[in-house]
This record gives structure tokens, C-alpha cells and sequence, in this order.
């Protein structure tokens, strides 16, 4: 097998999409430029009625910006497009292009069935209409599927774990030296420095950040709101202890917490098992009094309800707290926990406590947003008519505060999604929490950058791909934000 | 105003108190313990060992008195062992038995004895708080200018061509953390692969004798992640000055721009960008602990990682209260600061 180039047989392309990107640069720089010496481009009105602009030399710029953009990104799109076709003939680019092929599928049957509906999709439906969220969108979506289909072994190319003899620190495109059948004959980003494929661990990286990110920003959420809400609606002395406790983890160095969390030895102590039991507590409360407060005054209703969704929400946080059998299972004591036949699932120490800690630093900064636009919101009028209603404080919290902050803490979200995987790979990054060999972007890139100075390959695509998907959430929320100031 | 100060020292006194209280807790749960006296002692040591060994150094004392022994208002731990060595938590090499003094705290200025370095904690927190101070200082030399101009120059004309590539290279750099850019700037400025070698890839030499060569990388790795920040809500209190009224007035007037921008809307537009900036220290704690790490520079973050990873636990602690410190000062400054620029704001 030959070793693959970047671009392969479409390298007549390459001189081409140079060119293009450096029409867009120098047109990029020059309409930096013109913007400020040019004068703003004015449309007068003559006296025999007629019209004529000035500034013709903007619109050539702006022109010319235009075509250069478009220029590289057909280009790149059809390195993309005959990459799909040809496989490795279009080189290490091409067949990553190929590997990529169900992820390309879901975002084009996304994208084109959310357009096609985009007025019926509220505020998600919006996001269509600015091109800086569709960007971001597109980023965060693509990891995601990438994620998704990466953990149903779709995309990789070789088992992220799997050192394969004479791959060490090889460099992108080196086929493999005794190929078996059924292999994938090269490695496309190289070998790290255990001969591992680079490129598989960065997809298999993926699903590890798509499964806890989101789900330990929104734990975060439940425990901000379900205390921010009442800390901003009462005041007093509740707001003060509770800001107090917030401010107390907030003044934590977030790193030096996590070098105190999360250990093997404070695994082995069983401290984040007692703070999963009180943390996951939240959402349950929040959903039991969300219902509650909304349909007490039809008690038939209320009670099947809450009975159903109370009954999952508390099995579900007893598979999720208890782990073969035990609550807590230290060396010294043991809690009972729901018993094995009941259990839905364990989750593995290391990933609890990583989990646990990624809430616990989230939360208070979610307390104090959401504490905020509570202080702000109850003075609205609408409060008021509820309060003179007769409406209970829960109802009011839930019900009118919280829907009318929906569009900050929106936006929040995304962003936190963004910091937490940001922290999730600062964990990995001081390897801590995850195995050392997991294919998690912090630690991989953690390992590659000790031979930083002599092999690139290994450390900078988990860096580019953390860099991606923090920067598609960012632009996210910034079209987000954007789009819900228009209502 | 007076009171407000006293009020926040007393506030900051407290939340210093949990936050050690927290850390001593952690640090003294068995396991770690056990751990501390492998590392410290013998990897093989049995656990009938590892009890002695911890019980004559005063570890298995309940946490609250070993907490009053750290804070000094409890005497210190003393053991005469029976091979007639004399021990203690206040026993320093090179002080006899009756030179030892009987309270030893950070009451009575001494915050302990570190086991990793094998040194007094005092002496080590302020040689590496030097480190990273210098550090820092550079940090701030780049990053607060270069953040405030960047928010300026894109706030002045909201969505001009200027203000769109600025807001995506800030978007970008605040999408970035530390050890992203900080690998990123390794791989292109000093490795032999892409052969610019234009800086060198850690800052170890930079301690002695810090040149632009060894010293630049690590300070613009940690200035972007926060430049950002600055630079987009600098941005924003930029975009809504430029709004206001008077500005209008100033224009219908015939002021020139220039001069709108530099006398009547940057004053006011900087009161925001102020506390965000003192607000960010806490943040620039966390880049500072990365880049120390990926850098080698042997700074305050770095004995973080070397404290946390031996469970080196007076060290520890005493990094925990600098840190505190650093990030409830900051706060408080913000607060004072914020009220003497923005004269609406009374605090009562």
C-alpha cells in the first residue's frame, strides 16, 4: 500500500483553493481598511429626480469579498463532495470525507427539513434566520452525529484502543505494515505515541463529550433554578445564605477543586456518591413541584401525574446513585442501594465523580444568573395579577418567572455547554478523573503534547476538534441571543 | 463606605475559614492520608505501618483539632517517640526540643512546613507567588490594553466590517482555552516540524533570566482565552454608549468622531470593561495553573499541581487561601471601583 498525501489525485485543486483563499484574505484586509478611510456609501437625490450612489470603490470591495468567499468555500466543499466519491483517491482529506459520509446525511436531512419548516419551529425555527447561528449549529450538530454514529462504530476506522505493531508516531496516511482482511488499510491521522490511530480516538472523543456535557450542564441547570428561583423571590435571609454557599464554591479555584474531587482516593471514600445523592435530588424536586403547583387544583389529574412521573424520575436516580447493589460501597461501610435486578444502569466511578464535579462548579454560576432575573422579573405586573389572583409562590416562580427568562438562560445553556466541555478536557488535560486511555480530547491531547516539538499529528486534531465545538456553541448562542432579542 | 468595607473583610474572613475548612477536610480523609504516607514514607508499607506512621506525625487526631493546630489557637502536636526522637507538627529541622514552640499556626505566622519541598510553606508560596506575579503582570501589560482597544475599535461602529472581524476574533478566542492555544502556538512557533522556531517551547529558563524568545509564548496563551471576554463585553458597553443621547447631541453638534469617541464615549464606556476585568482574575488563576503546567514554569500554579498531586496538605492550604484571598479582593475591588466610576450607583 502506498502511504496517502493529503489530497491525493485531487491535488490540481490545491493551487486553486490557494489562490481563492488568498483573493479572500487580501479582499478581507482591504474592506478592513476601506471601512475606515472610505466615505460611507450615500445614495443622493438629484433635482431632476434620478439617484446615483457614491462609493462605487465599497461595492467593489464588498464584491469582491463576496466572490473570493464563495470561491473557497465551493472549493473546500468540493474537496468534501469528490472526496465522498473517490474515497482514498482524493487522499487523507478525501477518505476522512468519506468516513464522515452518515454525518453529512443527518445534517443535510436536518437542515433541509428545518428549513422547509422553520416558521411552525418557534424560537429553533428562528435560528435559520441568522446565518451566524446556522454556523454554529451546524458545528455543534456535526460533533454530535459524529458522537453518535462514532459510538455505533460507524465512522472510526480502528479500534481507539488498539495498538497495532511498527504505527508509532507514524504520520498521517501510513498504511499499516501486515494488513489483515477487513482492516482499514491506513491510519489517516497517524499513530500517537502508542501506535493508536489518531483519527479514531478523535471521533471516538466526540461521543465521550456529547454524553456528559450536555447532560451535566442541564443538572446544573435544575440545581440553579430549583435554588435560584426561591433565593430571588423571597430574599431575606434564604438569598443570603444561599448566595453566601454560591459564592463560597465560586471563590474555589475551579482547578484546585478538581485536584481535591476528583481522586481515585476520594472515589474510594465514597464523597461524591453522597454528593450525586444530594445533587441528582434536584431535578426530581424540581419536576415534583413544576407538576404540582401547576395542577393542584385537579387533584385526579394531579395524582396519577405525579405518582408516574415520580415514579420513573426516583427509579431512574436510584439506578443512577446506586451501583451494584450499594449506594455508598466503601471499604469501611456500606449503604444499600437498589438491588442489581433493578438497576437500569451503573455508571463507573471515575465517570460519577467527573460528572458530579462538573455540576457542583456549574451550578452556583446557574444560581446566580438565574437569582438575578428572578430579582428582575418579580417586579413585573404580570406577578402582580398573579399574586392578587391568588396564585401560590411556587406557581408564580415556575410558571411566570421562569418562562419570561427563558431567553437568557437559553443562551446560557449553549454557552455552558461550551465551558463544561472546555473543563471536561481541562480534567482530562491534568489527567484526572477518566482512565488514561480513554480516548477523551483533554487527555489525548495531554499525551501528545509531550512529543509536541518532533510529532504534531497526535495532539492537534483532538485540539481543533474541542476548538470547533466550543466555538459552534459560542456562535450558537450568539445567533440565539440575537434571534430572541428580535421578539 | 467605611462599614461596607469592614462588612466585605468580614464576609471574606469567613468564606476563607469555610474554604480552608473544606480543604483541610479533603485532604485529611483517610485515603489520602494513607496515600501521603506511602509517598512520604515507603511505597510497601504495611497497614499497621502506615497507621503508626501517620499517628506519630499527629494525623489521626479528629480533623476539628488538627484544623485548630493549622490555625494555631490549639497547640501544637508533640510526640516523644520511643526511640527518644522528638516529633511534632511544630518541629522544624535544626530546632532543639525546647526552642520548639508550643502553638504553630498561621495565627502565629507560620503556615506550616511543606512535604513535597521539604521546605517552610511560607517561603515557597511567596518565591513561586513571584514567579507567577511577574507572569501575570505581563499578562495584564497585554491582555487589558489590547482587549479594551479591540472593544473599542468594534463597539465605536456596530457592524461595520471592522466591528464583524473583530467580534469573530473574539468570539474565536474565547472559544479557545489555554491548553488548545497554548498546544496550537507550541506546534507552529517551536517545533522542528514546521520549522519556525521562533520561541522556545517552555518558559523553565524564563525564571532566571525571562527573554521575549522564552517568555511571550506562555503570556499570550493565557492574554487570549481572557482577551476576549474583555474585548466582547468592552463591545457591548461600547455599542450601548454609542447610542445614548448625548452622543447624538454631540454629533448634531459637529463634534468630529474621533473626539466623540475619545471624550464623551470611552470614559463611560469603560466602567463595565472595568469590573469584568477584575472579575476575570479568578478565571486567569485557572489559565495560569494550565500554562505553568504545559509551559514548565515553576510558578504558584505549578506548586498547585505538585501540592494536590502529593497531597502536600498545609501547602495546599495555604495555596487555597492565597487564591481566596486573591479572588474575594478582586471582587472587592470591583465593587469599590465600580462605584467611584459610575457616580449613580450609592452603596447604603
Amino acid at each position: 500500500m502506498e502511504p496517502l498525501t493529503w489530497t491525493g489525485s485531487i491535488a490540481f485543486l490545491n493551487p486553486i483553493l490557494l489562490l481563492a483563499l488568498a483573493a479572500l484574505a487580501l479582499s478581507i484586509i482591504v474592506w478592513i481598511v476601506a471601512s475606515i478611510f472610505l466615505p460611507e456609501q450615500q445614495i443622493t437625490v438629484n433635482s431632476d429626480g434620478s439617484v446615483s450612489s457614491s462609493g462605487g470603490l465599497r461595492g467593489l470591495i464588498q464584491t469582491a469579498l463576496h466572490y473570493s468567499f464563495l470561491a473557497s468555500v465551493g472549493l473546500s466543499v468540493a474537496y468534501l463532495l469528490l472526496g465522498i466519491f473517490m474515497g482514498t483517491n482524493a487522499g487523507i482529506i478525501g477518505a476522512m470525507s468519506q468516513q464522515f459520509l452518515p454525518v453529512w446525511v443527518a445534517l443535510i436531512i436536518m437542515f433541509a427539513s428545518s428549513i422547509a419548516f422553520k416558521r411552525r419551529l418557534g424560537l429553533y425555527g428562528k435560528l435559520y434566520d441568522s446565518p451566524i447561528g446556522m454556523i454554529g449549529f451546524g458545528l455543534v450538530m456535526f460533533w454530535v452525529f459524529t458522537g453518535i454514529f462514532g459510538a455505533m462504530d460507524m465512522i472510526v476506522t480502528h479500534d481507539p484502543l488498539t495498538q497495532l505493531s511498527g504505527m508509532k508516531n507514524k504520520v498521517p496516511g501510513t498504511p499499516l505494515p501486515n494488513l489483515e482482511d477487513g482492516q482499514y488499510a491506513w491510519y489517516l491521522l497517524g499513530g500517537d505515541n502508542l501506535a493508536r490511530d489518531v483519527f479514531s480516538r478523535m471521533v471516538k472523543g466526540a461521543w465521550i463529550v456529547v454524553q456528559i456535557a450536555p447532560l451535566a450542564t442541564m443538572f446544573a441547570f435544575m440545581v440553579g433554578i430549583t435554588l435560584g428561583l426561591p433565593a430571588g423571590y423571597y430574599g431575606g435571609r434564604l438569598d443570603t445564605f444561599l448566595s453566601f454557599l454560591a459564592n463560597l464554591i465560586l471563590a474555589f479555584p475551579v482547578i484546585l477543586l478538581f485536584y481535591l474531587l476528583v481522586t481515585p482516593e476520594i472515589v474510594a471514600t465514597g464523597v461524591p456518591n453522597y454528593m450525586a445523592a444530594v445533587l441528582f435530588v434536584f431535578p426530581i424536586l424540581f419536576l415534583a413541584v413544576l407538576l404540582n403547583s401547576r395542577f393542584y387544583t385537579r387533584p385526579k389529574f394531579r395524582t396519577p401525574l405525579l405518582v408516574a412521573v415520580l415514579g420513573i424520575t426516583v427509579w431512574l436516580y436510584l439506578s443512577l446513585i446506586s451501583t451494584g447493589g450499594y449506594v455508598i460501597n466503601t471499604d469501611d461501610y456500606r449503604i444499600w442501594g437498589l438491588p442489581t435486578y433493578l438497576d437500569l444502569f451503573d455508571i463507573p466511578g471515575g465517570i460519577l465523580v467527573v460528572f458530579v464535579s462538573v455540576v457542583f462548579v456549574n451550578s452556583p454560576t446557574v444560581f446566580r444568573i438565574v437569582r438575578g432575573l428572578a430579582l428582575d422579573i418579580k417586579t413585573r405586573d404580570y406577578v402582580a395579577a398573579a399574586q392578587t389572583r391568588g396564585e401560590g409562590p411556587w406557581y408564580i416562580m415556575l410558571w411566570e418567572i421562569l418562562p419570561n427568562a427563558r431567553g437568557p438562560l437559553i443562551v446560557d445553556f449553549c454557552l455552558r455547554i461550551g465551558y463544561t466541555t472546555i473543563l471536561l478536557g481541562t480534567l482530562g488535560f491534568f489527567g484526572l478523573g477518566l482512565p488514561p486511555e480513554s480516548p477523551d480530547w483533554g487527555s489525548t491531547i495531554n499525551e501528545g503534547r509531550k512529543l509536541l516539538s518532533i510529532y504534531l499529528h497526535p495532539a492537534l486534531p483532538p485540539a481543533f476538534a474541542l476548538l470547533s465545538l466550543v466555538l459552534g456553541l459560542n456562535l450558537l448562542a450568539d445567533g440565539l441571543r440575537e434571534e430572541s432579542l428580535k421578539d | 463606605m467605611g462599614l461596607f468595607i469592614l462588612r466585605r473583610f468580614g464576609v471574606m474572613l469567613l468564606t476563607a475559614l469555610c474554604l480552608t475548612f473544606v480543604v483541610f477536610f479533603l485532604t485529611n480523609l483517610y485515603p489520602n492520608l494513607e496515600k501521603l504516607a506511602k509517598t512520604q514514607g515507603n511505597q510497601r508499607m504495611s497497614d499497621e505501618q502506615v497507621e503508626t506512621w501517620l499517628g506519630n506525625r499527629g494525623y489521626l487526631q479528629p480533623t476539628l483539632i488538627k484544623y485548630g493546630q493549622w490555625l494555631g489557637v490549639m497547640p501544637g502536636f508533640t510526640k516523644t517517640l520511643e526511640d527518644g526522637t522528638f516529633q511534632g507538627t511544630c518541629v522544624r529541622p535544626g530546632l532543639t526540643e525546647e526552642d520548639t514552640p508550643r502553638y504553630c499556626g498561621v495565627l502565629q505566622g507560620d503556615w506550616g512546613y511543606s512535604t513535597v519541598f521539604k521546605d517552610e510553606v511560607g517561603k515557597i508560596v511567596s518565591v513561586r507567588l513571584g514567579n507567577t506575579g511577574y507572569l501575570m503582570f505581563w499578562v495584564l501589560v497585554l491582555m487589558v490594553p489590547s482587549a479594551l482597544l479591540v472593544g473599542v475599535l468594534a463597539g465605536m461602529r456596530e457592524g461595520s466590517a471592522l466591528d464583524r472581524s473583530l467580534s469573530t476574533f473574539s468570539i474565536i478566542t474565547t472559544a479557545t482555552p489555554e491548553y488548545v492555544s497554548g498546544v496550537i502556538f507550541i506546534a507552529i512557533f517551536t517545533s522542528s516540524t514546521v520549522g519556525l522556531k521562533w520561541f522556545k517551547g517552555t518558559a523553565t529558563s524564563a525564571m532566571e533570566n525571562p527573554t521575549f524568545e522564552n517568555f511571550f509564548l506562555p503570556v499570550l496563551t493565557i492574554s487570549l482565552y481572557g482577551m476576549g471576554y474583555i474585548a466582547r463585553m468592552t463591545r457591548a458597553s461600547m455599542t450601548e454608549v454609542m447610542t445614548a443621547q448625548y452622543i447624538r447631541t454631540a454629533r448634531l453638534k459637529g463634534v468630529s468622531f474621533s473626539n466623540i469617541v475619545m471624550k464623551h464615549a470611552l470614559r463611560n464606556a469603560l466602567i463595565a470593561p472595568f469590573t469584568v476585568i477584575m472579575l476575570q482574575f479568578p478565571w486567569l488563576l485557572n489559565g495560569v495553573v494550565i500554562v505553568e503546567t504545559l509551559f514548565n514554569y515553576k510558578g504558584f500554579g505549578w506548586a498547585l499541581v505538585q501540592a494536590a498531586g502529593n497531597n502536600d496538605i498545609q501547602l495546599l492550604l495555604a495555596i487555597s487561601v492565597v487564591s481566596v484571598f486573591v479572588v474575594l479582593l478582586t471582587q472587592l475591588i470591583s465593587d469599590i471601583g465600580y462605584v467611584y466610576l459610575n457616580p449613580r450607583i450609592r452603596i447604603s
